[in-house]
C-alpha cells in the first residue's frame, strides 16, 4: 500500500509554491498526496488527516507563525488519542525553534535547502519507523471513534 | 554583385565551421545548452542576423515615446534617479512609524508600507483566526486611528506613500484618504499607490477575501474614484512579483500581469470610463530576478507590450496610457538562508538589472530576507545598495543602456512574442477572469515552477553554497529582527480603545449604507470612506460584505 501523505497549508499566508512542489513530487514518487489547498486552521488539518487516513501529515508554514500553529496539531492529534500519524513541517522555521518542535512530538523539519529526494527518503523512513500500516477504518474514526488496528 | 555578397548570416557559419569547430573539437563546452532562468535557450553568440526582424524606429526607437521599449520618459535616471522605496512594517503603528523615519533619515525617498497577515486577509486583531499573526510580518492596521499612527510626522504631500495591500484595498485606501483629511492635507495632492491587484491573488499571491468577480467591481470603484478625486494617485499596481516569485517565468511574469492589466481596463471601460481618464494612473510591479540579461529585456519587453495593448486593443490616445512605469523588487526567493551576506551580492546585480531595465522606483532586499522580515542593518545595507548604484555605477548617464546588445533585442523581442501567444490563449479561454475560474493560469504556474525546480535538481542551475560550493562547517550568525511577542497585546489594546471610544450606532449605520450600496451598482468607495471616518474596522467593513459578495474558495491544483 502506498504512503499516504497530507500536505497541509496552515494560517493566513499564500506562500505555496514550496507546498505544491512537493505534493507533486511525493506524488511522482509513487505516494498518495492529498493537498488541503491553502488557510486551513489546525482543526481542518487534524480532521483532513484522521479522515483521509493518512501516514504523514507535512504542514508548510511560512509566516512565522510556526510556534502557535504545531502545538495546536499536536495537542489536537493527542486529544483524539491519534499517535501514529507523522507530523513533519517545512518552510521558514528558523533553526532555534527546531528543537522545541522535536520536542512536541514533531518528527522531522525539512527546510528550504531540502532536496526532493531528501524529502521523499525522509518520510520513508518516518513511515517506517513509526510501522504504521493503514488498515483503519477511516469513516470509523472520521465519526471519531477509536477503532483497535488489527496489524498490531 | 548583390549574389556574391556574403550575409552576416554566411559569415555566421562560416565561423562556426572554420573557428569554432576546430575549437570545441580540442576543448568542448561545459555544457550542450544553456538556458535563462525562464527556460529560454540562448544562442552562443548574437549577430545583426539574429535581430534581423527587429526593427529599430518600429521596436526600439526613443524613451519616451511609442512603444517605450527604451523607458517611459525622454530623460530617465538624467532627471533623477529611481525611487528608492524600502518596504517596512510590523508590530503595531507606533512600531513601524519608527522605521518609516530611520529610513526617510537615511535618505530613502518614497514609502512603502508592509501589513501583517491579518490586515492583508481582512482580519481585525481580535479575530480568532490572527492568532499568533498579529504585527509579526507587518504591521497591524485595524482602524484609520492606527493609520493616523503609522504616518504621523511624515508629510503626506512631499513623500509617496505605497501601500502593499489587495483584498481589502478600497478599505484601506479609504482610511488614506481619511488620515490625510483629518490632517489637513490635500487629497489632489496625494501621491502614491495602493497595490490593489486582486488577479494576481488568485493566480499567486492568494490572499483573497470574495470571489473574482465582487471582487473587480471593488477594484473598478477605488479606479473610477480615484480618476475622478486622487490626479496623482496610482490606485492599482498591477503585479507580476508574485507569481514569479511562486515559480512562473518571465513571460508568463509578464503575460499574466498584463493579462491582468488588460481585464481591469475592460471592466473600468465596461462602466462607460474612457480610456483614457484612468490608463495613465496604472502602474506595474515586477521582481528583478537573478538572469541578469533575462530581466533587462523582460522589462524593456513589458513596456513595448503594454503600449502596443493599448494603442492597438484599447484606442487609447493618449501617451501616458501607453507608457508602462513599475515599480521593481529584487527577488526574495534568489535569497539564500545559508551564508546570508551573499545576498547582498545577488540583490546588487538583480537591482543593477532593475536599473537597466528603467525600473521607476525599487525595493532592494535585505540579506536576512531568506530568514525574517528584515532588521533595520539589513536595509541598510539595501538602501545603500541602490545608492552606490545612483551615485557610483555612472549607469544613470545614458538611457537604456543595453538597447541595441543583438542579444537584449533578441530576448526582448522573444519575450514579446511569448506574451502575445498568451494572450491568444487567454482570450481563446474566455477571458482573465474565466481562466481564473478554471485555473488555467495556476496550472500553468504551477507546472513551471516543478520544471525549474527539477532542472535545479539536475544541476543546470545552481545556487551558490546550497546546490554548489556548500560550505558545512560555517553559517556565520547574523543578527534577526527581534519579533517583539508583546506588540500584539500592544495592538489589542489600540483596538479595544478604538471600539470602546466610538459612536457605536454610528458605526452600525455606516456599515448598514455600505450593505445597501453593494447590493446596487454604485460606487462603494464614498460609504466607505463614511464608514471608516466613524472608525468602523476593516475587519467589521469586510465581515458586513461577505452575505452579499460570498467568500471565495480555491480548488487547489499541484
Amino acid at each position: 500500500m502506498p504512503i499516504k501523505v497530507l500536505v497541509a497549508k496552515p494560517g493566513l499566508d499564500g506562500h505555496d509554491r514550496g507546498a505544491k512542489i512537493v505534493a507533486r513530487a511525493l506524488r511522482d514518487a509513487g505516494m498518495e498526496v492529498v493537498y488541503t489547498g491553502l488557510h486551513q486552521t489546525p482543526e481542518m488539518i487534524v480532521n483532513a488527516a484522521i479522515q483521509e487516513d493518512v501516514d504523514v501529515v507535512g504542514v508548510s508554514i511560512l509566516s512565522g507563525a510556526h510556534m502557535t500553529i504545531f502545538p495546536k496539531i499536536m495537542t489536537m492529534l493527542s486529544d483524539r488519542e491519534v499517535d501514529d500519524i507523522a507530523v513533519v513541517g517545512g518552510g521558514v522555521i528558523q533553526e532555534d525553534d527546531i528543537p522545541k518542535l522535536k520536542a512536541i512530538g514533531v518528527r522531522e523539519i525539512f527546510n528550504a535547502e531540502a532536496s526532493t529526494q531528501d524529502l521523499i527518503d525522509g518520510i520513508e523512513r518516518i513511515v517506517a519507523e513509526t510501522g504504521r500500516a493503514s488498515t483503519r477504518s477511516a469513516q470509523a474514526l472520521a465519526d471519531g471513534t477509536r477503532v483497535p488496528d488489527p496489524a498490531r | 554583385m548583390q549574389t556574391t555578397e556574403k550575409t552576416i548570416a554566411d559569415e555566421l557559419r562560416e565561423w562556426e565551421h572554420q573557428t569554432l569547430l576546430p575549437f570545441t573539437e580540442r576543448r568542448p563546452e561545459s555544457r550542450e545548452v544553456f538556458r535563462t532562468q525562464g527556460g529560454a535557450a540562448l544562442e552562443r553568440v548574437y549577430t545583426p542576423a539574429h535581430v534581423e526582424d527587429v526593427d529599430f524606429a518600429r521596436d526600439i526607437g526613443f524613451p519616451g515615446q511609442f512603444p517605450y521599449t527604451r523607458g517611459p520618459y525622454p530623460t530617465m535616471y538624467r532627471a533623477q534617479p529611481w525611487t528608492m522605496r524600502q518596504i517596512a512594517g510590523f508590530g503595531t503603528a507606533d512600531d513601524t512609524n519608527e522605521r518609516f523615519r530611520f529610513l526617510i533619515a537615511q535618505g530613502q525617498t518614497g514609502i512603502s508600507t508592509d501589513f501583517d497577515m491579518p490586515t492583508l486577509m481582512g482580519y481585525d486583531s481580535d479575530d480568532e483566526r490572527s492568532e499568533g499573526e498579529v504585527g509579526r510580518e507587518g504591521v497591524a492596521i485595524d482602524s484609520v486611528d492606527d493609520m493616523l499612527d503609522l504616518y504621523a510626522g511624515i508629510d503626506l504631500e512631499k513623500i509617496s506613500v505605497s501601500m502593499t495591500i489587495n483584498p481589502s484595498a478600497w478599505i484601506l485606501l479609504a482610511m488614506y484618504l481619511v488620515t490625510a483629511e483629518e490632517r489637513g492635507f490635500d487629497r489632489k495632492k496625494l501621491s502614491g499607490t495602493i497595490q490593489n491587484d486582486i488577479i494576481k491573488e488568485y493566480i499567486a499571491q492568494k490572499e483573497w477575501v470574495y470571489p473574482p468577480r465582487p471582487a473587480m467591481r471593488l477594484v473598478r470603484d477605488s479606479i473610477t474614484y480615484s480618476a475622478e478625486h486622487l490626479p496623482r494617485y496610482n490606485p492599482v499596481n498591477v503585479s507580476g512579483y508574485h507569481a514569479r516569485e511562486a515559480g512562473s517565468t518571465a513571460i508568463q511574469e509578464v503575460a499574466f500581469t498584463l493579462a491582468a492589466g488588460i481585464a481591469y481596463v475592460e471592466e473600468v471601460v465596461k462602466a462607460g470610463i474612457d480610456v483614457d481618464d484612468f490608463a495613465p494612473r496604472l502602474s506595474f510591479f515586477f521582481v528583478s530576478q537573478i538572469d541578469f540579461l533575462e530581466e533587462v529585456a523582460k522589462f524593456r519587453a513589458a513596456r513595448r507590450v503594454w503600449a502596443r495593448v493599448m494603442k492597438e486593443r484599447f484606442g487609447a490616445k493618449k501617451p501616458e496610457s501607453m507608457r508602462l512605469r513599475f515599480h521593481c523588487q529584487t527577488a526574495g526567493v534568489s535569497c539564500t538562508a545559508r551564508e546570508p551576506l551573499n545576498n547582498i551580492a545577488r540583490t546588487a546585480i538583480e537591482a543593477l538589472a532593475a536599473v537597466c531595465g528603467g525600473a521607476q522606483s525599487l525595493h532592494t532586499n535585505g540579506y536576512d530576507e531568506a530568514l525574517s522580515i528584515p532588521s533595520e542593518p539589513a536595509m541598510k545595507i539595501a538602501l545603500r545598495t541602490q545608492q552606490i548604484l545612483a551615485d557610483e555605477v555612472g549607469v544613470i548617464g545614458t538611457i537604456d543602456p543595453l538597447g541595441g546588445s543583438y542579444a537584449i533585442e533578441r530576448l526582448t523581442t522573444d519575450i514579446e512574442k511569448g506574451c502575445f501567444d498568451y494572450f491568444a490563449e487567454v482570450d481563446k479561454r474566455g477571458g482573465t477572469i474565466k481562466c481564473i475560474e478554471d485555473n488555467f493560469f495556476q496550472m500553468e504556474l504551477a507546472d513551471a515552477a516543478y520544471d525549474l525546480h527539477r532542472r535545479k535538481e539536475a544541476g543546470e542551475r545552481h545556487i551558490v553554497t546550497v546546490t554548489k560550493y556548500r560550505d558545512e562547517s560555517a553559517n556565520p550568525h547574523v543578527e534577526l529582527h527581534h519579533v517583539d511577542e508583546a506588540a500584539s497585546g500592544r495592538q489589542l489594546a489600540r483596538l479595544r480603545k478604538t471600539k470602546e471610544t466610538r459612536d457605536a450606532a454610528a458605526v452600525q449605520a455606516a456599515l448598514d449604507e455600505i450593505v445597501r450600496v453593494a447590493k446596487t451598482d454604485e460606487n462603494i468607495m464614498p460609504a466607505t470612506i463614511a464608514a471608516v471616518k466613524a472608525r468602523a474596522t476593516g475587519g467589521e467593513i469586510i465581515k458586513a460584505l461577505r452575505p452579499v459578495f460570498g467568500t471565495y474558495v480555491e480548488t487547489p491544483v499541484f
